[in-house]
């Protein structure tokens, strides 16, 4: 084959749908900052949640769904970034939001030595090894007196009243300010499902990217072409303990009460996260947002029925991964071919050129 | 309390750690496939055994040799009818729907039973002690690991002796070649599922009648059987024993030291082997 | 008469198709050896056969039955056993074991019992208890056969026994052949080495890229035709 054919061959990610998909997303950013304008409290704390437990989504997929780390101890990351948060605060008097920073540094301290741990693991072992790091996290936390030990502690009042840019926003605002700390803490989560997503987009189109899905598709295969299977899941696990303690910190500045049992849970920051990305679609970036929306409505029009609600959405979870593994998301791109955040690369034949017959010697 | 005693009070409870372990170790060394909801089925045979005590008014112990054919069942049905469709080279469907399982477990525990922690009445039994030498032991514990152990030897038994034990072993080889001998691998799944549903029941009595339980009770069971089945070295079920009765001795060495340290303590001890032997104390030569 | 047939059998590997049509009839006692060279599709020919790759019901028939659809347990208990490629015998499990598991599938009365096994192979007996991986290439090549007579076949598939092994070890294996055709069973041999399929069978299949090139009695082929049918018109 000449060098002239090969120009003729393009390799690109984009599809006729993302490129339409960027505009609508940058109308949708634009009106999501905006929406304390027009929308209430409630509707706030409710898009709080969608978007925190978004982002915890996010960073699960990419160590399941992409790096095929199935991880069941999420929660100690959540539990160590708000703890350290906690901690920041009371012990250092710094501004909540500040300490945001201090959990998700916080998380990465506690997944350098978890790492070596988990990764003698395999495949399942893997995940339950996980969740005994987070029991032993927990367990711990529960120790530290000066946080309450094992019943947990508040925020102290004089620190939720004037966290960064409360004032201003209430004034801008005219709200009070609990209403204006809930403000700040939306701005927030928003920009930390905006920078993951991005962060996870880019990876995943990077040449790491292309390793890791390597990694995951075969990993013998992909270390005999050099791709550095150790060091690529490492810094994916890193980066999403990351990720996930300052989650976990965001939400407990805006929870304000803390305790190890709630911060450490394996139902609130680790099962349901499953749930949304099993349901709409693992190894996808569509896939979690799907997942949160049906687990918002799910949430909303179950919440008089209790346990009936995680009862149903476990049958609806294994139903799902036996029937419908790829999710909503999957089942809707296989009929469509539509895709949001195309990671795979295509290639581009240009009119009038015939590309050879395969065959191994082509 | 004397260390000797702190000691076989570990041992003793290793020997129920041990129980709780052994069906994991027994599914995991067949078919490969670690069961999320393990810890959450040892539960829902607690509760199993308390209805047939209290609806039937029968002794405990007829009560659990009742519940093991239902669990049997429920452990064939399990496999057949969900857990095979889930088997394969990626781990990703077992282990999401055994963990959908265990929330499934729980919550319909919590809707059949609410949140109130239960317990299985012995009739005394669970108070008695006897003197050996200078420590003092619970019958109920002694009973628990005499237990343990009888169920570990009826275990080897049907794996080295039974033609039943041959097709598992020769399933876990090598599934297609099995098959060429005229084995159904879906079929000897099923069975070994159900076998350790009848382990899990064991583990469910004692569970139910030394301790309170509740529907969220599981996932610590399970991380207990987990650490146990490691540390022994997959696939051996003497070495589950004695990563049981390691669990045991940690935990109440610990809490000798701090009441506090008793659970920490346990998980310590196994990151401890984790760290020092990856592969287990007891690693199987085929693997 | 006719025990068991192949007609127009196809089969695939996913996109790939690795035979195209092979019409193949074995009559009750008879031996019948398949060569070909590497790749000829002589293994998947075997794998259609005992049910591990399923076909259409009518492309494999056993007594006119169709079978070709069933999976490889309901075909072993049918009759028709296999001695895999490579021998795969079970790690974890004895010498004596493997044997016992090759009639797990089919337990009915007949000539081959453990003992009459130990008879035709007596070294097996010597190491019964020694775990089956343990043992030479060639006493592992005599209990794949044995176990596959445990189940007293009517069809035997041998599955290039002589691969890996020094010929005196062969011709060794080879011996054991007139006694399992005294017992009554059908053998269907696959081999690359065409000396030795010659000697045993009493007809021969030739294949090449998934067809059948040659068929005849061995006194009746000459070296020539064989050797076309084997390597190709190019050879």
């Amino acid at each position: 084959m000449s060098v002239d054919a090969l120009s003729s061959f393009r390799v690109t990610t984009g599809t006729r749908a993302s490129g339409a998909f960027a505009l609508v997303a940058a109308a949708l950013i634009v009106i999501a900052f905006a929406a304390p304008l027009f929308v209430s409290r409630s509707v706030i704390q409710n898009l709080f949640f969608i978007l925190t437990m978004l982002a915890l989504a996010q960073n699960w997929n990419l160590l399941a769904g992409y790096a095929g780390l199935v991880s069941v101890g999420q929660q100690a990351f959540v539990g160590i970034g708000a703890y350290a948060m906690f901690g920041a605060v009371i012990l250092g008097g710094m501004d909540p939001v500040a300490a945001i920073a201090v959990g998700g540094v916080a998380a990465v301290l506690l997944a350098i030595p978890t790492a070596f741990f988990v990764f003698r693991l395999y495949g399942a072992y893997f995940a339950i090894g996980t969740w005994v790091i987070a029991e032993v996290a927990r367990l711990v936390v529960a120790q530290w007196k000066s946080l309450g030990g094992g019943t947990g502690t508040s925020l102290p009042r004089d620190a939720t009243r004037s966290i960064w840019g409360q004032e201003a926003v209430a004034a801008l605002f005219g709200v009070r300010g609990p209403h204006a700390a809930d403000i700040v803490s939306y701005w927030l989560a928003l920009v930390l499902v905006i920078a993951t997503i991005g962060f996870i987009y880019r990876l995943l189109r990077s040449r790491q990217g292309l390793g890791l899905a390597a990694v995951r598709d075969n990993q013998d295969a992909a270390r005999s072409v050099g791709v550095d299977a150790l060091r690529l899941k490492t810094l994916v696990y890193l980066a999403a303990a990351f990720g996930t303690g300052l989650v976990g910190a965001l939400i407990y500045v805006q929870k304000a009460r803390i305790s190890p049992d709630a911060a450490f849970s394996v139902v609130d920051w680790t099962a349901y996260v499953i749930f949304i990305v099993v349901i709409g679609g693992i190894g996808t970036i569509e896939g979690p947002i799907v997942g949160i929306i049906v687990l918002f409505l799910l949430q909303n029009a179950l919440s008089d029925y209790g346990s009936w609600y995680l009862l149903l959405l476990g049958l609806i979870g294994i139903a799902v991964m036996l029937f419908a593994p790829r999710g909503l998301w999957g089942f809707f791109t296989d009929r469509t071919g539509i895709e949001l955040f195309p990671v795979r690369r295509n290639l581009i034949v240009a009119p009038g050129a015939t590309p050879d017959k395969g065959g191994p010697h082509g | 309390m004397s260390w000797l005693d702190t000691v076989v009070q570990g041992v003793l409870l290793g020997g129920l750690y041990a129980l709780f372990a052994a069906g994991l170790s027994l599914v995991f060394g067949i078919m490969r496939l670690v069961n999320l909801a393990h810890g959450d089925l040892i539960v829902l045979a607690a509760y199993l055994i308390l209805v047939l005590v209290t609806a039937l008014g029968l002794n405990p112990f007829v009560a659990a040799l009742v519940a093991m054919p239902i669990m049997f069942a429920a452990g064939w049905a399990l496999q057949r009818l969900v857990l095979n469709r889930t088997l394969g080279d990626d781990i990703l469907p077992p282990l999401l729907v055994t963990f959908g399982l265990s929330i499934v477990i729980q919550n319909a525990l919590l809707e059949g039973f609410s949140a109130d922690s239960r317990r299985i009445y012995a009739g005394g039994i669970e108070t008695a002690s006897l003197a050996i030498g200078p420590v003092n032991v619970g019958v109920m514990p002694l009973l628990t690991l005499a237990s343990a152990v009888l169920a570990i030897v009826a275990l080897n038994q049907l794996f080295y002796r039974t033609s039943l034990g041959r097709a598992f072993r020769a399933t876990s080889d090598d599934p297609v070649t099995a098959g060429l001998m005229g084995i159904r691998p879906n079929r000897i799944f099923a069975q070994a599922t159900g076998v350790a549903m009848v382990v899990v029941t064991i583990a469910a009595l004692y569970l139910g009648t030394r301790a309170n339980f509740d529907p969220a009770t599981g996932p610590s069971r399970l991380i207990y059987a987990f650490e146990a089945v490691i540390i022994g070295g997959l696939g051996s079920l003497w070495g589950t024993l004695a990563g049981g009765i390691i669990i045991g001795v940690a935990q109440t060495v610990g809490a000798a030291v701090n009441p506090e340290w008793q659970i920490l303590a346990g998980h310590v001890a196994f990151l401890a082997v984790l760290l020092a032997r990856p592969r287990g104390l007891f690693p199987r030569a085929v693997d | 008469m006719t025990l068991l047939q192949t007609r127009d059998l196809k089969a695939f590997y996913g996109d790939f198709q690795a035979l195209f049509g092979i019409d193949l009839a074995l009559a009750a006692g008879e031996t019948v050896a398949i060569i070909g060279a590497n790749g000829a599709g002589k293994t998947t020919l075997l794998r259609s056969v005992s049910g591990i790759i399923a076909n259409a019901p009518e492309a494999v028939t056993l007594e006119g039955r169709p079978i070709g659809a069933l999976a490889a347990p309901e075909v072993v208990a049918l009759g028709i056993a296999m001695v895999p490629e490579g021998r795969k015998l079970f790690a974890s499990l004895s010498v004596e074991e493997n044997l016992l598991i090759g009639r797990y599938g089919r337990d009915v009365a007949g000539p081959w019992t453990l003992d009459s096994v130990y008879g035709l192979f007596p070294v097996l007996k010597e190491r019964r208890n020694v775990p089956a991986t343990a043992l030479s290439g060639g006493q592992q090549q005599m209990v794949a056969i044995g176990r596959a007579l445990m189940s007293n076949p009517r069809v035997l598939l041998c599955d290039e026994i002589s691969l890996g092994l020094a010929p005196v070890v062969i011709r060794d294996i080879y011996a054991a052949f007139p006694r399992i055709r005294e017992s009554g069973a059908a053998i269907v041999i696959v081999e690359q080495d065409i000396g030795q399929a010659l000697r045993v069978a009493e007809r021969v299949y030739c294949m090449m890229e998934g067809r059948v090139t040659l068929s005849g009695r061995p006194g009746e082929l000459s070296r020539e035709a064989i050797h076309a049918a084997y390597f190709g018109v190019h050879a």
